[in-house]
């Protein structure tokens, strides 16, 4: 039996969406208030669903210790009350969710091996949120 | 076709334990959950429906012989439970998330007449829930 496992995740970070290749006034008009070179921040919550047949032995998609410590050590750790614009994934990139989640999504499929990743999803705010599934 | 979903509550206890696994075993793989007196999770269960609006009703299906279905086969079953010791499904099955979805589903789909079942999802806590969709 194929089942769907999602796992939700708290995270402060943050950032300043602002890029090299705009003029100031093309930064500020697209960008606005998220332009404020103090950058400002944010609570996100992160979503990994993951999906594969439930172990008979064990009644598991993934053993949670092992997805929560994969999660612990290379997401939360490395971004949780950091400035994501200095961070090297943000070296070239603006730190906008829609790019958060490519981020987080390649670091899922890079490195984690316990299931088969599904998707990210974020809440930026309560009023936004992103999902990717690769592609 | 149109999607209804409806959610209902239940709590109940478990505990993990496999008795094909050693003592040592059980406990490195399911850690506190295998205390077997058991713990308690307050469970959230959204059962999603889908079908065509009947013309005359505009319903894609009663929500009361949902519910009532709801009631029967899931909450009357499930709530103020040790799951391992009083669900059937569990006497020989550990009841993870994973295994409480499957066992709704197989409860609910061959009730169901007017509208399809197509996705059943378990809150174990706000921040875990588990998916089916009766996919083999």
């Amino acid at each position: 039996m194929k089942a769907y496992l999602t796992r939700r995740y708290l995270f402060s970070a943050s950032h300043r969406l602002h890029s090299d290749e705009m003029s100031a006034e093309e930064n500020a008009a697209t960008y606005g208030k998220c332009n404020n070179p103090y950058g400002h921040g944010h609570n996100y919550t992160l979503e990994i669903t993951v999906v594969g047949p439930v172990e008979e032995s064990t009644g598991m998609v993934c053993n949670l210790v092992d997805f929560d410590g994969f999660v612990q050590r290379e997401i939360l750790e490395r971004f949780g009350h950091q400035n994501l614009n200095t961070l090297p994934e943000f070296a070239k990139a603006v730190p906008t969710t829609e790019n958060l989640c490519a981020v987080i999504y390649d670091i899922l499929q890079r490195g984690f091996h316990f299931a088969h990743l599904e998707k990210v999803r974020f809440e930026e705010t309560m009023m936004n949120s992103f999902e990717y599934a690769g592609g | 076709m149109v999607y209804l979903t409806r959610k209902a509550e239940f709590s109940a206890s478990h505990y993990y334990h496999n008795p094909q696994f050693s003592a040592e075993e059980n406990q490195r793989i399911f850690g506190k959950c295998n205390n077997p007196n058991g713990h308690g999770h307050n469970y959230t269960l959204e059962v999603t429906v889908k079908g065509e609006v009947n013309p005359r009703s505009g319903f894609v299906v009663d929500l009361k012989q949902l519910k009532d279905i709801l009631n029967r086969e899931v909450l009357d079953v499930f709530d103020h439970r040790f799951l391992n010791k009083e669900v059937p499904e569990f006497l020989s099955q550990i009841p993870t998330t994973e295994n409480i979805a499957i066992a709704i589903w197989q409860r609910l789909a061959p009730k169901l007449q007017t509208a399809q079942l197509h996705r059943v999802r378990v809150y174990e806590t706000p921040d875990l829930f588990v998916d089916f969709y009766g996919e083999a």
